[in-house]
Formats: C-alpha cells, sequence, structure tokens
C-alpha cells in the first residue's frame, strides 16, 4: 500500500507533467488504434469481396495486385465443369471515374454472381443484368454520390450506361461500386477474361484436392483459400505492416514522453530515492517504484487512448464521405495488443532512469540539496 | 590466563580498527587513522569542529560509504566484505540526519513506515511497533498528519521513530538536534537517549553542543580526522 503511496504521489506531485506524459501515450495509443482499425477493416472489406459466396479464389500467379491478374475465360469454362465445383464465379475489378469522383470500384459479373443472385434491392432488380450491353447496378452509396437513380442513365468513364437496379451491401467498396455485366466490362477494360475466379466448392474438404488441380492444370494460375489469400497476398501485408509501424512509431514517441517525465522524475528527487535507501530500499524496490510510476502513466494514457481512439472512429464512421468505407469494429484482442504494446512502452521508457536511481549513492545524494 | 567471554550486556557491537577515508586519489583526506570501539546499548558523542570527519565516520560505520583503509567490524562480522549491506541497513542500523529527511507528501505514519515496508515486515507488526514508539515520543495524534503538517521537533521526534522501527542494535545520528531551537533540542535530544537506553541501542551521535555531549556515556573528540580525546 505505501509502495503505492510512493508511486502515486510523485505522480501527484507534478501534475501537469504527468497529465501531459498520459495525454502523450493516450495520443500514440487512439493513433495506433485509429489506424490499425482503419486499415484492418479496409482489408477485411476487401477480403469480403473476394469470399463473397465462395471458398476459394483463383487468380494470376505471381500478379503484384489483382487489378493486374487475368485469369483467361477458358479457364473458368474448364474449372465450372470440375466435379467439385458447385460455383465457378468470374470477377473483373477496375477502376473507373466519374466527374468529382475520381476512384471508383467496378466489378464485372455474371448474373450468376453471388452478388447480384442474393443482392439487397433498394430499387429495380437484376433480372436483366447481363442482357443488354451497357446495363449497370449501382451499390447505394454509388447511387447517391453520382445522384442516379434506377431507370436513369448515368456516365462513367468514358461511357454512359443505363441504371437497372441500386443493391444496398455492408461492404463499403461494394456499395460504392458499380456493378457491369462481365462481357461490358471486358471490353471497357480491354480484357478477354476475368481478374478473379470465385469459387464455390460441393464439399470444403475438397479444397486441397481442388488447388492441386489448379496448380496441375493451370501453372499460371495459383488457387487460395479464402483466409489463406487474406494472409498472404502482399497488398494486404503492406498495409497491415503500414498500420503497425505507423502505430508504433507513435508509440515510441509516446515512450520517449514518459522516459523523459521518469527521467526528470528520478533527477528532481534523488535525495529522495537516497533516503529510501538509506532506510533499507534494495535496488530491485527502488527500480520499482519508477517502474511503477512508468507503468501507471502508461497504463492510464493506454485506457484514455482507447476512449480516444473510440470517439475518433465513432466520428469517422459518421463522416458521410467514408460511409462504408471504414469498419470501426475494434477487436478487444487489438485493444489489449495495444495497452499492453503502451505499457511496454512506458517501462522501456523508465529502464535507464530505473538504472540510472540504482546508481544514486546516497552518501552523495544526501548532501544533494 | 584466559581473557574472559564478554558479557552479552557489554559486547563490543562496532571495532573500527585504523580507518583512513580520502577523496580525489588521496588529496583530501577526511579520517586519517581512527580507532573506535562501541559496546552495546552506549552512547556515544562525536564532537569537534565542522570538517573534523564525524559524518564521515558515521557514513562508513553504517555502511553509506566505505573507507580507503582500515575495517570496520559490527557484531563482530567485517562490513564491506560480502556482507548483505541491504540486510544490514534494514536490520542493523538506524539513521537520524540533522535534516530530518522526511519525505514530504507522505503522513508520519507513511514515513515510518518504509523501513518495515522495505525489510518486508507485516503491516500488522509493523503498525504495532510505530503505536508504539509514537505513544513513547508523543506522536500518537500525529500519525495521519502530513510531514509538512508537523513542527520541527515533531519532525526530527519522526525521524527518530522511523530509524527505530526495525529495532536496530546500533543508532547512527548526524548533528539530529543542529536544526532545532535550544529547547526542543534538549527534549529531543533526551527522548533520543532514554529509547536509546531503553532499546538497548548503541548510539553513536555526531555533534556540535557540548552541553547534551555530556550528557552520553562518552565524548569522543574529533580534530583533523582523528580521535583526539576520549573522555
Amino acid at each position: 500500500m505505501i509502495f503505492l503511496r510512493l508511486i502515486l504521489v510523485n505522480l501527484l506531485r507534478h501534475k501537469t507533467r504527468t497529465f501531459i506524459s498520459i495525454a502523450g501515450i493516450a495520443f500514440s495509443v487512439a493513433a495506433m488504434l485509429t489506424v490499425v482499425t482503419v486499415l484492418e477493416g479496409a482489408v477485411g472489406m476487401f477480403s469480403s469481396i473476394l469470399s463473397s459466396g465462395s471458398e476459394l479464389i483463383v487468380f494470376e500467379r505471381n500478379v503484384s495486385d489483382l487489378f493486374f491478374s487475368d485469369v483467361p475465360p477458358l479457364a473458368k469454362d474448364d474449372i465450372a465443369k470440375w466435379p467439385m465445383v458447385s460455383y465457378a464465379d468470374p470477377v473483373l475489378f477496375g477502376v473507373v471515374s466519374s466527374a468529382d469522383h475520381p476512384i471508383i470500384t467496378c466489378f464485372g459479373v455474371t448474373a450468376e454472381d453471388a452478388r447480384i443472385r442474393n443482392a439487397t434491392w433498394v430499387a429495380g432488380s437484376g433480372s436483366e443484368f447481363g442482357r443488354g450491353g451497357n446495363l449497370v447496378v449501382l451499390g447505394e452509396r454509388a447511387a447517391e454520390f453520382l445522384g442516379a437513380s434506377a431507370g436513369k442513365d448515368v456516365p462513367i468513364g468514358h461511357g454512359v450506361f443505363h441504371v437497372i437496379g441500386v443493391i444496398r451491401t455492408r461492404n463499403g467498396f461494394e456499395d460504392g461500386g458499380v456493378f457491369m455485366p462481365l462481357e461490358a466490362a471486358q471490353k471497357f477494360f480491354h480484357k478477354e477474361g476475368s481478374s478473379v475466379i470465385t469459387i464455390k466448392l460441393r464439399n470444403k474438404e475438397d479444397a486441397a484436392a481442388f488447388k492441386a488441380q489448379v496448380h496441375r492444370q493451370f501453372p499460371n494460375l495459383i488457387a487460395l483459400e479464402d483466409a489463406e489469400f487474406s494472409r498472404s497476398y502482399s497488398q494486404f501485408k503492406i498495409l497491415k505492416a503500414t498500420a503497425w509501424a505507423v502505430g508504433g512509431c507513435g508509440l515510441a514517441l509516446g515512450g520517449l514522453g514518459v522516459a523523459n517525465t521518469m527521467i526528470m522524475s528520478v533527477f528532481t528527487r534523488i535525495r529522495e530515492i537516497a533516503i529510501l535507501r538509506v532506510n533499507g530500499f534494495a535496488n530491485i524496490q527502488i527500480a520499482a517504484t519508477i517502474f511503477g510510476e512508468s507503468a501507471v502513466v502508461a497504463v492510464a494514457g493506454g485506457l484514455a487512448g482507447l476512449a480516444v481512439g473510440a470517439i475518433a472512429l465513432f466520428a469517422l464512421k459518421e463522416i458521410p464521405a467514408l460511409h462504408g468505407y471504414v469498419d470501426v469494429t475494434i477487436h478487444p484482442l487489438l485493444m489489449l495488443i495495444v495497452v499492453l504494446l503502451a505499457l511496454l512502452t512506458g517501462i522501456a521508457g523508465a529502464l535507464y532512469p530505473a538504472a540510472y536511481a540504482m546508481r544514486i549513492k546516497p552518501v552523495e545524494a544526501l548532501r544533494f540539496e | 590466563m584466559m581473557a574472559a567471554p564478554q558479557s552479552a550486556a557489554n559486547a563490543v557491537v562496532i571495532q573500527a580498527a585504523g580507518l583512513w577515508k580520502s577523496y580525489d586519489q588521496g588529496t583530501i583526506a577526511v579520517l586519517n587513522g581512527v580507532d573506535l570501539e562501541a559496546h552495546r546499548g552506549e552512547a556515544i558523542a562525536l564532537c569537534g569542529p565542522s570538517g573534523c570527519g564525524k559524518s564521515t565516520l558515521l557514513h562508513l560505520i553504517g555502511g553509506l560509504d566505505q573507507p580507503t583503509h582500515g575495517t570496520i567490524l559490527v557484531n563482530g562480522k567485517q562490513l564491506g566484505r560480502g556482507r548483505d549491506m541491504v540486510q544490514f541497513m534494514r536490520h542493523e542500523v538506524g539513521f537520524i540526519f540533522q535534516l530530518h529527511n522526511l519525505i514530504p507528501d507522505l503522513t508520519m505514519e507513511e514515513n515510518c513506515l518504509l523501513p518495515a515496508v522495505a525489510a518486508g515486515t507485516s503491516h500488522a507488526t509493523a503498525l504495532s511497533r510505530l503505536r508504539e514508539l509514537a505513544e513513547r515520543t508523543g506522536l500518537k495524534n500525529r500519525l495521519k498528519h502530513r510531514i509538512q503538517k508537523l513542527s520541527g521537533g515533531e519532525r526530527q521526534r519522526t525521524a527518530i521513530c522511523r530509524a527505530l522501527m526495525n529495532r536496530p542494535g546500533i543508532l547512527l545520528a548526524d548533528e539530529p538536534t543542529g536544526s532545532l531551537d535550544e529547547r526542543t533540542s534538549g527534549a529531543v535530544f533526551q527522548l533520543l537517549l532514554n529509547l536509546a537506553h531503553t532499546e538497548s541501542v548503541t548510539l553513536l551521535m555526531a555533534t556540535h553542543d557540548r552541553s547534551l555531549a555530556t550528557a552520553c556515556d562518552r565524548v569522543l573528540e574529533m580534530h583533523d580526522g582523528r580521535i583526539r580525546t576520549d573522555c
């Protein structure tokens, strides 16, 4: 109890300094939480586009980005006939633009695609999808920002398309996207095949056999299960690494703040540390008070950071332009990791001050005024 | 003829021989060969002008510093030879300084419990000991008071309580009344002597106050880093 009092007394003695240190950690934690959550959410959304109604995806081997993948139509036709395959839906990804909106994701799909088949229709229907050249379906948000509705024409890229329906989806990329019949998309993007083929198997346990068969028959293609793809796709890896690196830098800065506070704390109470030593405190007990202080700062900063981060994410979610693009679900594991990292940062920041405190010689320090 | 074994009552507690202490590679000599013997329960006053080495001698005996030459035996064991100095400072020696050296943001009770916390004594045992000391020092109504709220005499009495918390065998007091007025100084000194006597503690006290020093069992006169007179 007195040990805890010693820790708190030192923190409360310099309230402003303590507050600034806690705020430093809090903003670092909030930044990390926000950046990681937003990017993990974006990755999760993109993954869910690929895994919509499917278990595996087939794409061109060794491409850096799925937009550059080109799966030949013959491959799709062949794979669709394999007995273990329930569905084989080709999807062509492209990016189109319209006035004021330079980036709109375009999905070239067939009428049988799960996105069209299982869509929640806000307006119109998908019954005519794929029957005419320039008929498109819009995501609800795309319809909103393009100012389009079912039955109207909308200019997209270098063409004009007739909107036959508007669908609602929880995925921001799909909700803000344009669904074109595959043939129209192939023509629009000058491609013969598709970016990927999404596969649903009759029996999930055939996944390994399916992948092996793809490897044998189409050596230029690769089949991956959805989770496997999310783990290995280099773009996702880069995004996740960037998020953790940016967050880590923020936390490191917070840690430097804690280190600065703890150094000041030790320097301003050299005499007090000497008193503790004269009263029988061992090095480890002296160090424990320093680490205790930094741990309190780090944990308080971590918890405050979680609150600030949650508020920031909530605010992001409410920005209309980001609607659907930001998945602000904060995973408990991420919260735990962030608080633990803050704690570790705080402890790392106290290493030098604690080592300094342990070297204080009471006989010299007691002369210190 | 064999020497008779010393009784526990007058056993030698501190035995310092040929103590030298110098700084800056020998250019500043503070102690120049001090020999000292102190017995259990004895109260010894160290007198002498400022800079004669009184405080340095106390620091060496208390294990706060090491001598350049010479040996110090406490209860027959040499200091600084693989001896656990933390255990020594926790259980065998208590310090009182001129400036009380209390932690101002803690209460009197919390300050006094620090040695017990360091030694891992149970809270109940420590509190019982503190109440006993507070009763004897007249501070029982000041336990929950913060140090800033205490008078100079009360602060020094708190420092005495703290020094005696772990029942040390040796009490080292460096000008314990130096910052107090004459009246308070006399009262605190008398209290210190009484406590040292009732607890059978060997008291070694550096002081400028000759009237207080003469109340001790022995007065050692120090000059230029040496003990000149033992009376």
